[in-house]
């Protein structure tokens, strides 16, 4: 369990960290969401001891990680953005300097290496200077090393940088296994990605956390997220006579284009249950009428567009300050 | 702190830098001995190591070089900082493993009186304490030089700044004879260096109160003191400046066959001076 408490981190001037409070719970999937230089690798920085805040606390499993750090970093494993390897080592080498800075018991050391070699499918390059190895095989070796001796908490800056598509896919189902066991940590710009394989999102813009729910709910969060297009031939007071009917509109808008068509966008009311669908009942109402639907689409806002929304409210809120 | 010291040492001879520096370092020795002491027959080792110590200012900063300025540039301090292993334990590994390297050429170096003793009269004992000392400057000279790969990310950088910092150290005694002995000299070199820290002073603190009472505090002392007893300021600079000539602690023993016990504790003093600045330094950067 990790708790950051009122975390600050100023460069200068710069306030890169701005007051972040969360907890995380064990056994889930947390994806640091945010545009380039949000914070997020400072976060993730700090969380690991790797820098020190300016103000705040982390605790990790009960150990604060500036007084108690050798007890709270045995619970960490990291993944910082450029995998730390050294390139004049072998693949097995490094991670047996892995396992001993990480002080596993001399014991389980070998276990532990193949392990997580058999893991990151590793086993054919165990031999190799690392310096010769591709990108997605360092980053691999990266993961390795944050994996071994499956501490609780596992931390990860952008884990599929730089891998092509079907390493990728390997790398999030390697994910997704740890997480049976641990907390996993992973930061992205990459919506696809923190959608498909996070529990849970916490969306950080300017250093400050402007979001923070499961992809679901965030999705859900956004005013009149559940909302129909619809064209017709009708016009617009015709569109209204004809939908007097449907029940569950909030609102509608219209919009004419030059051929002579409508386009309207309806909104659901949210009170009604989130997952009511009103396509059948606005396509039986058109029919009614006999008036041909040239459209009908349900529209949803996407994590993007409440991604895109929540960064954005930010900046011109910023903007507006500066004035 | 073992991890890293094993890591370290094996990264030096496999870089080729560890064996460059103790071929380079034995190379140089052996020749300044066949000519000293096989040729001319002169039986003090000691003489011929102190023919060396130039190598050690070219060779030294070699080592250090990449100490921490590479693990910088790589990023690879990411990985020890987040290890659970303390910074001092980190510091201490990697210097250990440099103080290994030496150590190498030094161990050579105890079969050259061996050599000598087997032809003639040798003094094993000057020669072999010699070989001890000449180690321990070697240590001090990786403590500094190790301090000062922790300022940059370059290599080169540290390179230069370490040799340009060891030779001003050899060249020092030479360059103390230029400064003034007279008391009034003394005195205004001495408020200079005062001037000097309390400006750092104020630059870490931006304190200017708490600096200006210091630099005011300290004129007035100087001037009082030169005043009723001017004396005490006679020859003060080249006796304050002149114990940062490490390598006389060296050379007293080689030439005059005198083991200076203060200059010893002065090395040990340097050596864990600069090993606490390295990790001070290190800590710093984590909070700025």
């Amino acid at each position: 369990m990790i708790e950051v408490k009122n975390l600050v981190k100023k460069y200068g001037t710069h306030l890169a960290v701005d007051h972040l409070d969360f907890q995380l719970e064990p056994g889930r999937i947390y994806g640091f969401l945010g545009p380039n230089g949000a914070g997020k690798s400072t976060t993730m920085n700090i969380m690991t001891g790797y820098l020190g805040a300016t103000e705040g606390q982390v605790v990790i499993d009960g150990h604060d990680i500036l007084k108690e750090p050798e007890e709270a970093k045995k619970h960490i494993g990291y993944l910082p953005e450029l995998p730390p390897l050294y390139m004049d080592m072998t693949v097995s080498e490094y991670l047996e300097f892995a396992a001993e800075l990480k002080e596993l018991p001399r014991k389980e050391r070998e276990d532990s290496v193949q392990k997580v070699m058999d893991i990151t499918r590793l086993n054919d390059v165990q031999f190799r200077l690392i310096k010769n190895l591709s990108k997605g095989y360092r980053q691999r070796v990266g993961l390795a090393q944050a994996i071994l001796g499956f501490p609780d908490i596992i931390i990860l800056d952008e884990p599929t940088v730089g891998l092509d598509p079907k390493q990728i896919i390997e790398i999030r189902e390697l994910i997704r296994d740890m997480a049976k066991e641990h907390t996993v940590i992973l930061s992205s710009h990459i919506l696809a990605e923190v959608r498909e394989v996070c529990d849970y999102i916490m969306i950080i813009s300017k250093g400050k956390l402007v979001a923070s729910d499961t992809p679901e709910n965030l999705e859900h969060l956004m005013a009149g997220q559940n909302s129909l297009e619809i064209e017709t031939k009708a016009k617009p007071e015709d569109v209204r006579r004809i939908l007097k009917e449907v029940s569950g509109i909030e609102r509608m808008e219209f919009d004419r284009t030059k051929d002579a068509t409508t386009y309207a966008k309806i909104e659901v009311k949210s009170g009604s249950g989130r997952e009511q669908d009103l396509r059948e009942a606005v396509f039986l109402a058109f029919a009614e009428a006999g008036c041909p639907l040239l459209m009908l689409k349900a529209s949803r806002a996407s994590l993007e567009e409440v991604f895109m929304e929540l960064t954005q409210a930010e900046e011109v809120a910023a903007d507006a300050g500066d004035l | 702190m073992l991890a890293i010291y094993k890591r370290e040492l094996r990264s030096y001879f496999q870089s080729m830098v560890g064996c460059v520096f103790v071929a380079f370092l034995v190379l140089f020795t052996g020749i300044y001995f066949t000519a000293y002491n096989l040729t001319a027959g002169y039986p003090y080792f000691s003489y011929t190591l102190s023919g060396s110590l130039i190598v050690f200012i070219v060779g030294i900063p070699l080592i250090t070089m990449r100490s921490f300025a590479e693990e910088r540039k790589n990023k690879t301090d990411q990985l020890l900082l987040t290890a659970p292993v303390s910074l001092t334990k980190v510091v201490l590994g990697k210097y250990m493993a440099m103080v290994t390297v030496v150590a190498i050429p030094n161990l050579i170096f105890c079969l050259f009186p061996l050599i000598i003793k087997m032809n003639g009269t040798a003094y094993l004992k000057v020669d072999y304490i010699s070989i001890a000392v000449f180690f321990l400057l070697g240590c001090v000279y990786l403590a500094i030089g190790m301090f000062l790969s922790t300022l940059t990310e370059s290599q080169i950088i540290a390179f230069i700044t370490t040799f340009g910092a060891l030779l001003l150290l050899y060249l020092w005694k030479g360059i103390m004879e230029f400064l003034p002995s007279s008391a009034s000299g003394c005195m205004i070199g001495l408020l200079l260096m005062i001037s000097v820290v309390v400006f750092y002073i104020w630059q870490i603190t931006s304190n200017w109160i708490l600096s200006a009472v210091l630099e005011a505090a300290s004129v007035v002392a100087c001037v009082a003191v030169y005043f009723v007893k001017s004396s005490v300021f006679e020859n003060l600079l080249s006796g304050l400046l002149g114990k940062l000539a490490f390598a006389d602690v060296f050379t007293g023993i080689t030439q005059n066959h005198i083991v200076d016990m203060g200059g010893i504790v002065l090395y040990l003093s340097v050596i864990t001076v600069f090993i606490f600045l390295t990790v001070q330094t290190i800590q710093k950067r984590r909070w700025s």
